[in-house]
């Protein structure tokens, strides 16, 4: 007894000691809030079943066209009126739904490209670029080459988009794996190269159209273009084809395997005797060359001209598409018609209603905002404190003592 | 006599996902004492503290100090509370210095009075019975020093109750003695002190009373003087055990890696290997000892061709049909070494960062060693799915599924499909690094079965740990390292943990003998005829 008095006069003596530390009682008082338990607090959740997953990403894009309906109530418009304009502006008559298709094409072939480096944890921003690169190399065959017949000039344009492309995608590439460069700023910057590079074509003779003294290039002849099949140029069924390919190529080749593990952990990868900066070259000379293939698309497809506006955006829309996707190639085709549909929507509603065609992008981000957001609620769970009914007496003991286990430890002395 | 409690938790619960870490677990800590909270991993005695110390907060229950309930929201509540939380890893600015480490908490107070806060630092040092140079960088300082930073930086906030988890899992013996030292004195002065850890002999020496979890719930509270290591340790799993490690003898041993002053340096051009030589032998365990990163993870992956190699050999003798081949493995990387046919495993350190990719399932993380074998493009997911339902039964692998990714998986759940993978290459060397970290007592007792399983069948395994315990009671000779040198190589049957702990402090194995050879001269004109194991030598100095 007497050395536990002793004990607790050092202690106070040793808490006067500390006299700069404010009185925490009076702190307490002033700031209440600190003195109460939380309302909610996060705890971790099992991963939940896929059903529940997908269920969880359609409430979020529910949420997030609620949230557009508000948005487009507040511009004082009817939103149902807009959302079905959207519809039927991108898909109720043949001209629509051929217009749409096209328009998603780009998207899936780009969406795959950046996908294939972004399972590495390449962040390869440069879709734009790699895409202006690819246009570019389609079209020094119609250029330097107009007499060629037209399948081998396709096939060669094709060939040649996809390798300008990826060498184009190898010089961030190399630069990461020889000095560690950061990729994702890399491939941003190379996207203005690609562009600048398209608009000095534009002012060079070789390349002018020749009808006009406008810098524009020699648009293709209606003998120099893809054919249709189901009046949509032939891309579509590429498109289609790719998406098997690539779904087999990141699912069940050793290449996609060695990208996995990559992503994974690129030790890991130099642990099993991989060449992990050869895989690094290859993934991406493909990445990009697929971007390529897109720029080619582009131009002998969809445009028949290669412009400073071939890209337009899609090499960053395509992020959008592979994220929405979870980097699953079917899953994209979904989501790659659904961007293409709120585009074409968009534009039709610009013309009917005179809403200004960017609400379709603004939309498009507070998809992409709460399916991502919403993955919280796949990992996380708010849970409030059970309180109230269980208010414990001081000094009480909650021992365990599980039927039939082995005790050895004495009993504890009161 | 009764006490009043200090602190007391009551029935505190805390799950992630579907585990239950914590199933309303009580605490109770008395003023002046040491409580040590004992359990194994997965046992909720770090979530408990975590809870005390503001990083989680609980789903239920509460928490008293000196009789009224307290919230603990954040770090800061229990901060103002005076509650102190030593992590493993530590929390400190590398750039800075000791005394700005310390000050840094208390920013907030607005004027900074360097010589004053100095003078503040250099009292509570010397009260305690701290040597520490407050001017010092912290990223020149060794663990030991950034440990008693972090103490002095709880007791400047005025921390009265300090909790340290598993403290001595990097220390030296010697460090651990002069740290359990300062707290006894902290204990004595009136602060209560909770120490987390695992080891049976520690709760012994230095805690006044034991509280024991398992698998989060408490399953008593004993004071130490009535309780013994064995009854202990058998709380703590909730069986009988047999904690003894055995050491096979193997008749017929063979030369099989030759290292030969073998040096490596760092980015920046610092050696972390000085002129390293041992060989290691078929039917032997070879333990490499040291505190941590004396450079045990550049030996293994200068070894396995991931560590550039500076100067010095390192020599596999190989069977080339009649020949036999000493084959130097510097300058091959992995997939040269795979290449050759060289078989040779290796369990790193860093097992989810190294050895296994996370995200991929048992079976994939199965087929990374040898997806190459087999011709065309395809990964062939069969045979590795059949060679991971026979590993998930043959060591019993807590899982689902084979198809879940790895990185769910428990600790030593995790270990086991990677030691299990590694084995299954039918090795001729197998180095493992720190095989048990992280793992209970059970599954630590099934890897240490498995590599005397493969020492037996004719394996060259190389052990790097750091339990000295463990090490000396498994491997056949010891390798010690200090600061990437090489102090001794011996026969663990032959030295003290003691003299062992020395050389991990930076003694030669030859400086040491002489200590030895000296103190047993001293005590034997004492008249003293004792077989002298090195015991108090330690008493004396060891700076």
């Amino acid at each position: 007894m007497g050395k536990n008095l002793e004990q607790q006069k050092l202690l106070e003596q040793q808490q006067s000691d500390l006299g700069a530390q404010p009185d925490l009682r009076a702190q307490d008082q002033v700031n209440f809030r600190r003195s109460k338990p939380p309302l909610i607090h996060i705890v971790k959740r099992d991963p939940p079943s896929q059903l529940k997953a997908i269920l969880v990403y359609l409430a979020a894009i529910f949420a997030s066209l609620l949230l557009g309906a508000l948005l487009v109530w507040a511009l004082g418009h009817n939103p149902f009126s807009v959302y079905r304009q959207i519809i039927t502006g991108s898909l109720a008559s043949a001209t629509a739904l051929k217009e749409t298709v096209k328009m998603a094409i780009p998207l899936l072939i780009c969406g795959i490209a950046v996908a294939i480096a972004f399972k590495m944890k390449f962040w390869n921003i440069g879709a734009e670029g790699q895409i202006l690169i690819g246009g570019f190399a389609s079209m020094i065959i119609p250029i330097y080459l107009p007499q060629l017949p037209l399948l081998i000039k396709l096939v060669l344009m094709a060939l040649l988009a996809f390798f300008f492309a990826g060498l184009f995608g190898l010089i961030p590439a190399f630069f990461k794996v020889r000095w560690g460069t950061n990729e994702t700023l890399f491939t941003l910057m190379l996207n203005y190269i690609a562009l600048q590079w398209v608009r000095f074509l534009q002012y060079r003779k070789s390349w002018q159209d020749p009808g006009t003294r406008f810098p524009k290039i020699r648009p293709l002849s209606d003998a120099e273009v893809l054919p249709k099949l189901f009046g949509v140029h032939i891309g579509w069924l590429f498109a289609l084809i790719l998406v098997v390919l690539a779904w087999f190529y990141l699912k069940r080749s050793k290449h996609g395997f060695e990208i996995a593990i990559i992503g994974d952990s690129i030790q890991t990868a130099r642990y099993v005797g991989m060449n992990v900066p050869g895989v690094i070259l290859r993934t991406i000379f493909i990445s990009a060359g697929i971007a390529g293939l897109v720029g080619f698309f582009q131009v002998a497809g969809a445009d028949s001209a290669l412009t400073d506006g071939t890209a337009g955006g899609v090499g960053f829309t395509a992020i959008t598409v592979a994220w929405l996707a979870k980097l699953n190639p079917f899953v994209m085709v979904l989501v790659s018609l659904g961007l293409a549909i709120l585009q074409k929507g968009s534009i039709s509603i610009q013309s009917t209603m005179g809403i200004p065609a960017s609400a379709a992008n603004l939309l498009s981000g507070l998809i992409l905002f709460a399916v991502l957001g919403s993955e919280f609620f796949l990992h996380y769970k708010l849970h409030s404190q059970k309180r109230g009914p269980q208010r414990f007496k001081l000094g009480g003991r909650s021992e365990l003592k599980a039927e039939g286990e082995h005790q050895p430890y004495r009993k504890e002395s009161k | 006599m009764e006490r009043k409690p200090l602190l007391e938790m009551r029935k505190i619960e805390k799950s992630f996902g579907s585990v239950k870490a914590l199933a309303g677990v009580d605490l109770e800590l008395y003023p002046g004492e040491i409580l040590a909270l004992l359990g194994e991993n997965g046992s909720g005695k770090s979530t408990l503290m975590n809870v005390l110390s503001g990083l989680y907060y609980p789903d239920a229950g509460q928490i008293f100090l000196a009789g009224e309930e307290i919230i603990i929201r954040e770090p800061r509540d229990a901060f103002a509370k005076k509650i102190g939380m030593i992590h493993q890893h530590f929390k400190l600015v590398e750039v800075l210095s000791a005394a700005e480490n310390i000050i840094l908490s208390d920013l907030e107070n607005g004027a900074l009075n360097r010589k004053k806060i100095a003078a503040e630092i250099g009292a509570l040092a010397e009260r305690y019975g701290f040597d520490l140079d407050p001017n010092k960088k912290v990223y020149n300082m060794t663990v030991s020093e950034k440990q008693k930073v972090e103490i002095i930086k709880a007791l400047y906030r005025g921390a009265e109750i300090l909790i340290l988890d598993e403290p001595t899992a990097v220390l030296t013996p010697q460090e651990s003695a002069r740290l359990f030292a300062i707290l006894e004195k902290m204990r004595d002065e009136g602060k209560s002190i909770i120490i987390i850890t695992h080891k049976l002999d520690e709760v012994m020496t230095l805690s006044d009373r034991v509280l024991i979890l398992r698998k989060g719930a408490r399953v008593g509270c004993l004071n130490t003087k009535e309780t013994n290591p064995k009854a202990l340790g058998e709380a703590l799993v909730g069986r009988r055990l047999n904690l003894a490690i055995e050491r096979p003898e193997v008749k017929t041993k063979e030369d099989c890696l030759f290292v030969h002053n073998l040096t490596c340096l760092n980015q920046s051009g610092r050696e972390v290997l000085k002129q390293i030589s041992f060989t290691a032998a078929k039917g032997e365990i070879l333990g490499i000892a040291g505190v941590s990163k004396s450079g045990q993870k550049e030996l293994c992956e200068a070894i396995t061709g991931l560590y550039p190699v500076s100067g010095g050999s390192i020599l596999l003798r190989q069977k080339r049909g009649e020949l036999v081949v000493d084959e130097n493995l510097v300058g091959m990387d992995p997939r040269e070494i795979i290449r050759r046919g060289i078989s040779m495993a290796f369990v790193p350190e860093d097992r989810l960062g190294m050895g296994l990719a996370p995200s991929l399932d048992i079976v994939d993380n199965i087929s990374l060693k040898n997806y190459r074998a087999l011709p065309g493009p395809f990964v062939d997911r069969v045979l590795p799915a059949k060679m991971a339902e026979d590993l998930v039964q043959e060591l019993e692998i807590d899982t689902p599924s084979i198809r879940t990714p790895i990185k769910r998986l428990s600790g030593g759940n995790v270990q086991k499909v990677l030691v299990g993978r590694e084995i299954h290459s039918a090795p001729e060397l197998l180095i493992v690094a720190y095989p048990v970290r992280g793992l209970d007592i059970n599954s630590s007792l099934t890897i240490y079965r498995l590599l005397n399983q493969q020492k037996q069948a004719g394996v060259a395994v190389i052990f790097i740990g750091e339990d000295l315990d463990v090490l000396m009671s498994i491997s056949d000779r010891l390798l010690v390292l200090a600061d990437g040198e090489q102090m001794g190589l011996l026969d663990p049957r032959l030295y003290s943990k003691e003299a062992i702990g020395l050389m991990m402090a930076g003694k030669t194995q030859l400086e040491v003998d002489k200590l030895i050879e000296e103190d047993r001269l001293a005590d034997n004109s004492e008249g003293q005829n004792v077989t002298y194991t090195g015991a108090n030598i330690y008493s004396g100095e060891a700076e």
